[in-house]
């Protein structure tokens, strides 16, 4: 077994008699990515502040690189690199200003924190905006400023807290290989965020927060295997052909607006090949065939109570 | 890296980013300055006649007064730029890049030393400035020793560090810029109620204790006496306290607020 980057036992914090974290066990093998995922309000972000030493936890223990979270602060911090939901760029100065301020903090020599500083300024697209003050800078571009000054100390661990919030798709995809090539360098990343997607494309292993505590952890093939999404939706354009299939088929959820059925399923060879078997007896040929596998919106929604998408019999497309 | 050479290395670069910020943005510290500066030209070319014939006894002597009036004004030009100070900390503590520091394994103080050195330093250089519009208007110091012009000096830098740490703790306990502004008001009025204006003894009796016994007066008296040669008396020790005290209480204040869990 890898060592472990990141370590908590029991994580507790309430604010007033709001209870945020109650009782969260994590266990992060280092050099992999990590995924906190839960609705607004789940506790993801106290999770992040708690783990990166901005705020102390009413209960339970945690290790980050190894060191004690409560014991021993200053280690740990030496070895993260924390880019939280709000933007951390000192917003008056420049974003190379911004830069060198955090090369100098690490304190690195001059000359290598401005060869540091400029490389990573190229490598985030913003070398033409080095010279203005950050705070005239798009949301887009003070994000990527701020995951940019999270690398100059070269960390360890990583947390990234929703970091392709308010970013474009071109932008998004960028930072996904960005994440990727940090973890192939053996950086442990620590991501929350609310794009389903995101979590799959990046994760070794998700965690479902909600309530404060895990709903569910696991790999995300682990995760969609949690509950029974699939199903198979056949499209018409005749309204005969439509009724016809509705009539020959069992189990099937209609939507007779748009001429669509579903069929609750697993998605399987065998599934399908019965549905087809029994419009083919009936002579019905359907316009449109998708298979839908159970992806982690169906498993987010089942594990946390969210618009009932994972039960068969209720359209999910209208969930979304 | 000893934790010493670490604190003076990290409060270096926080000083930097500071004095970055105010040459930035100069405004703030500016605007702060106009009400010692309005003040001065007030109460010497409006009011100077009447307030120095009130003060002697005898006929209107407006230069008299200028000398009278100047060291009050360069101690408030101080509790005008600490207010700045309150703000901009108050500001700071609302920006993103404030946590991130908190999670580097940087000196914990340098954040807000830097903001103590930055604002000493303008405020020092606000008090030339404003000294250097009191001797275009005739104020002259010309009898004061070079080690009086020293000890002056280094009062104006202790006055002004103990009330920055003062302004420092109400910017970390002010939720945003307005309410650090008010909240650092008596910085700006303690000097208005102090012997800046006029002498204790032409005060009513009853208001007498109120001026007496703050932080500005005492400070003001011994301004006096190095500038101008007047009496010190203890008022040279009682300002030192004063100084000390503010300083310490700031400090302690302050670094126990930013310590804690942010809000």
């Amino acid at each position: 077994m890898t060592d472990l980057a990141i370590a908590a036992n029991g994580l507790r914090k309430s604010y007033g008699d709001k209870t945020v974290l109650d009782g969260v066990d994590l266990a992060v093998p280092e050099g992999t990515i990590f995924s906190l995922l839960g609705p607004n309000g789940a506790g993801k972000t106290t999770a992040v502040k708690i783990l990166s030493t901005l705020i102390t936890a009413d209960g339970g223990q945690a290790q980050v690189a190894g060191h004690d979270l409560s014991t021993d602060p200053r280690s740990v911090r030496a070895a993260i690199g924390v880019t939280g939901q709000f933007s951390a760029v000192d917003g008056l100065i420049t974003g190379e200003e911004n830069m060198l301020l955090m090369a100098d903090l690490h304190h690195l020599p001059t000359r290598e924190g401005r060869r540091i500083a400029a490389e990573l300024l190229e490598r985030f697209d913003l070398t033409d905006a080095a010279g203005k003050p950050a705070s005239t800078y798009s949301g887009g571009m003070k994000r990527r400023l701020d995951i940019a000054m999270t690398l100059v100390g070269d960390p360890s661990i990583i947390f990234l807290d929703e970091p392709t919030t308010g970013l474009d798709p071109r932008a998004r995809h960028n930072l996904w290989q960005i994440i990727r090539e940090l973890v192939t360098g053996g950086v442990t990343v620590f991501l929350t965020t609310q794009y389903l997607e995101e979590a799959d494309q990046l994760a070794d292993r998700i965690a479902v927060l909600h309530h404060g505590t895990l709903a569910a952890e696991g790999t995300p093939d682990q995760l969609k295997r949690l509950i029974p999404g699939g199903h198979i939706r056949l499209r018409f354009t005749e309204p005969a052909a439509y009724r016809d299939a509705a009539a020959t088929l069992i189990d099937t959820t209609r939507d007779d607006d748009s001429l669509t059925l579903r069929l609750a399923g697993d998605g399987s060879q065998r599934h399908l090949r019965t549905t087809l078997d029994r419009l083919d007896a009936a002579g019905i040929e359907a316009d449109e065939l998708t298979v839908h596998t159970p992806d982690l919106d169906d498993v987010f929604f089942a594990l946390t109570g969210g618009t009932a998408a994972g039960i068969p019999d209720q359209p999910k497309e209208n969930a979304r | 890296m000893s934790s010493l050479s670490l604190a003076l290395r990290d409060s270096s670069t926080m000083l930097r980013r500071n004095l970055l910020h105010a040459r930035r943005y100069p405004s703030l510290t500016l605007n702060l300055l106009l009400t010692p500066i309005m003040l001065l030209l007030l109460f010497v070319y409006v009011f100077g006649d009447t307030m120095s014939a009130g003060i002697s006894g005898g006929g209107p002597d407006r230069s008299a007064y200028i000398a009278f009036v100047v060291p009050g004004l360069l101690l408030m030009t101080i509790g005008s730029t600490t207010v700045g100070t309150a703000v901009s900390v108050s500001n700071d503590m609302t920006e993103g890049i404030i946590a991130r520091f908190r999670t580097m394994a940087i000196h914990r103080g340098s954040v807000l030393i830097g903001h103590v050195l930055g604002s000493v330093l303008q405020a020092v250089a606000s008090v030339v400035l404003v000294g250097a519009v009191g001797v275009a208007i005739g104020f002259r110091s010309t009898d004061a020793t070079v080690l009086e012009w020293l000890a002056a000096f280094g009062l104006l830098v202790l006055f002004a560090t103990a009330l920055t740490w003062i302004a420092v703790g109400m910017g970390l306990v002010s939720p945003n810029a307005e309410a650090a502004s008010n909240n650092a008001m008596p910085l700006i009025l303690l000097p208005l109620l102090s012997s800046t204006f006029v002498p204790l003894d032409a005060m009513p009796g009853w208001f007498q204790p109120i001026a007496e016994y703050q932080p500005f007066t005492p400070a003001i008296e011994t301004l006096r006496g190095l500038l101008l040669g007047t009496e010190i008396g203890h008022n040279g020790w009682l300002a030192l306290a004063w100084c000390l005290g503010l300083a310490v209480l700031g400090y302690f204040w302050s670094t126990s607020k930013f310590d804690g869990d942010p809000r």
